[in-house]
């Protein structure tokens, strides 16, 4: 990572002119060496213009208060995905996917408050026990000193059961909602990818979508409903009546939402733990210390690298001029490491003051909604972690998925001693 | 100096002196006074230093402006009342000494 980063990457980061620099670029992600670009651009052109991409042209926000600038106003930049949507790779024509993420008000907030009871603080206290004994099943059970995944065997595993509870979803088929949540976030070139086309990625949603209505038309003839996210989206009058496309783009948000960040920290925060070995040891001398180690393991790792806006108007920024109908990406991965406003950014700091005031979860309207739920499942792996004194040894660098929009841990060989 | 109550959503409370001119979210935080998270550090723009201004203190600290950035913030946080505010936009002033401020049972 920051310590050992790819040298050619650095010298090509600072030697190639910088309107040639675009950090969309899949591949700067799956190769982990996209930090000097971005380190580059937040030094010498914050808010950046790159005129020629595989994306179309775009703006990269950089440092922390320019995005902070561009997320709460909402009234300039739009999510909407009638404009294209909240990533970069614009919404194909003929499969825009309607989900309130890419709304803006009033119609996000409507469909936001519909849900986000199933995450907040009363909810949550009533799922901790559930969690506790999970996590404490599943860490129980992982091999002891042979290397196996910990992406796998941990990282899904605990948030597949996580995803399942959510939706009231049979848990024996949790493994269903993981392939969806990878074909919602996949880029179809990518050569693995679960599918390989927009056709292909609509089939199997619209499969989702199908299995998913079943569930909500038994559970609206229910006069008492259940607090799962199927029955309240059933029952909640701003989305009883919403139609099989956005059934389908609202499923596959809320199942990429609630499983794939949260995922992709608990990883995260394996590698980068085992990359500031000081840090884990005075973390094991300290417990007590786990709720700042998480907010700073969701910052270090930073699970979505960017979200993309529509300017709706002419905006300033930082000295450059927005244009309306301009795509601007907030590049989260990138403020997270800003100087400006977090002090030595690139370290992993578990006592880190004011942990909590990083930008991985968006800020403004649309602000991860889940982030409580997440910082739970987060806060009892570590305390069960801690208090097994399991020693988590990583044998391997971690294999990361090719995405600018996801950062997405795939493989992360480990040892448990 | 002034002071400021914080009464946590069990029922503990916190009498801490804040400097005139200081945000009441600041004042919390600086205290370590758990219950106000204030993850974005001021910037009205996460709603997790959300409390409930006591009724004896609201016609002086006022309601969030219509339309304003704290009221649709606000609109998003977990059981809003009619006396919710966000202590990021209360700045601390003299006829505000005493103010006594309940937390919500979680920021989010």
């Amino acid at each position: 990572m920051d310590a050992t980063v790819n040298v050619e990457a650095r010298e090509d980061a600072y030697s190639r002119p910088l309107d040639s620099i675009d950090v969309s670029v899949p591949e700067l992600y799956q190769d982990d060496v996209y930090q000097p670009y971005f380190e580059r651009l937040r030094r010498e052109d914050p808010v950046h213009y790159c005129a020629d991409s595989k994306f179309g042209p775009y703006w990269s926000v950089t440092r922390y208060k320019d995005i902070m600038k561009v997320a709460v106003n909402h009234q300039v930049f739009s999510s909407k995905w009638e404009l294209g949507g909240v990533r970069l790779e614009d919404q194909v024509q003929g499969y825009e996917r309607p989900s309130f993420i890419q709304m803006d008000e009033p119609d996000h907030g409507q469909r936001r408050m519909t849900v986000s009871p199933v995450v907040a603080p009363a909810n949550l206290q009533r799922m901790e026990g559930m969690i506790r004994e999970r996590t404490a099943h599943v860490l129980d059970a992982l091999p002891r000193d042979r290397t196996f995944n910990w992406v796998q065997e941990v990282s899904i595993e605990l948030t597949s059961r996580m995803l399942a509870t959510l939706f009231d979803w049979p848990l024996e088929d949790r493994h269903r909602l993981m392939f969806w949540s990878d074909v919602t976030v996949c880029h179809v070139d990518t050569p693995d990818a679960p599918v390989h086309s927009e056709a292909e990625r609509w089939t199997e949603l619209q499969k989702m979508a199908t299995a998913m209505k079943a569930l909500w038309d038994e559970r609206a003839k229910s006069n008492a409903p259940r607090f799962d996210l199927i029955s309240m989206l059933a029952h909640s009058e701003a989305t009883r009546n919403i139609d099989f496309r956005e059934l389908l783009a609202t499923c596959s948000l809320l199942i990429v939402g609630g499983n794939d960040t949260t995922r992709n920290s608990m990883s995260g925060g394996v590698w980068g733990l085992s990359q500031f070995s000081e840090q884990y040891q005075k973390l094991r001398q300290n417990p007590e210390l786990v709720p700042s180690l998480v907010p700073e393991i969701i910052r270090w790792h930073t699970p979505v690298l960017h979200l993309r806006r529509t300017a709706l108007a002419d905006f300033e920024l930082s000295g450059k001029t927005i244009k309306k109908g301009d795509k601007v990406a907030m590049w989260f991965v990138s403020g997270n490491r800003d100087d400006d406003a977090i002090v030595d950014p690139h370290d992993l700091i578990v006592d880190r003051p004011r942990a909590r005031e990083h930008i991985s979860f968006g800020f403004g309207v649309h602000r991860c909604v889940g982030n409580r739920l997440a910082e739970l499942q987060l806060r009892v792996l570590w305390e069960e972690i801690l208090k097994r004194e399991l020693e988590i040894e990583v044998v391997d660098r971690p294999k990361y998925l090719r995405s600018n929009l996801i950062h997405g841990v795939r493989e992360l060989p480990v040892q448990i001693h | 100096m002034p002071s400021v109550t914080y009464i946590e959503f069990n029922g503990s409370a916190h009498t801490v002196e804040v400097p005139v001119g200081t945000s009441l979210m600041r004042g919390a935080v600086e205290n370590n006074i758990a219950g106000i998270d204030a993850d974005c550090g001021g910037e009205c723009a996460c709603a997790t230093c959300h409390v409930y201004v006591d009724a004896a203190w609201l016609d002086r600290t006022g309601l969030p402006e219509p339309g304003s950035q704290e009221e649709t913030m606000l609109s998003f946080a977990a059981a809003a009342q009619p006396n919710s505010r966000l202590t990021c936009q209360i700045r601390m002033r003299e006829e505000l000494a005493g103010i006594v401020l309940r937390m919500p049972e979680g920021q989010h």
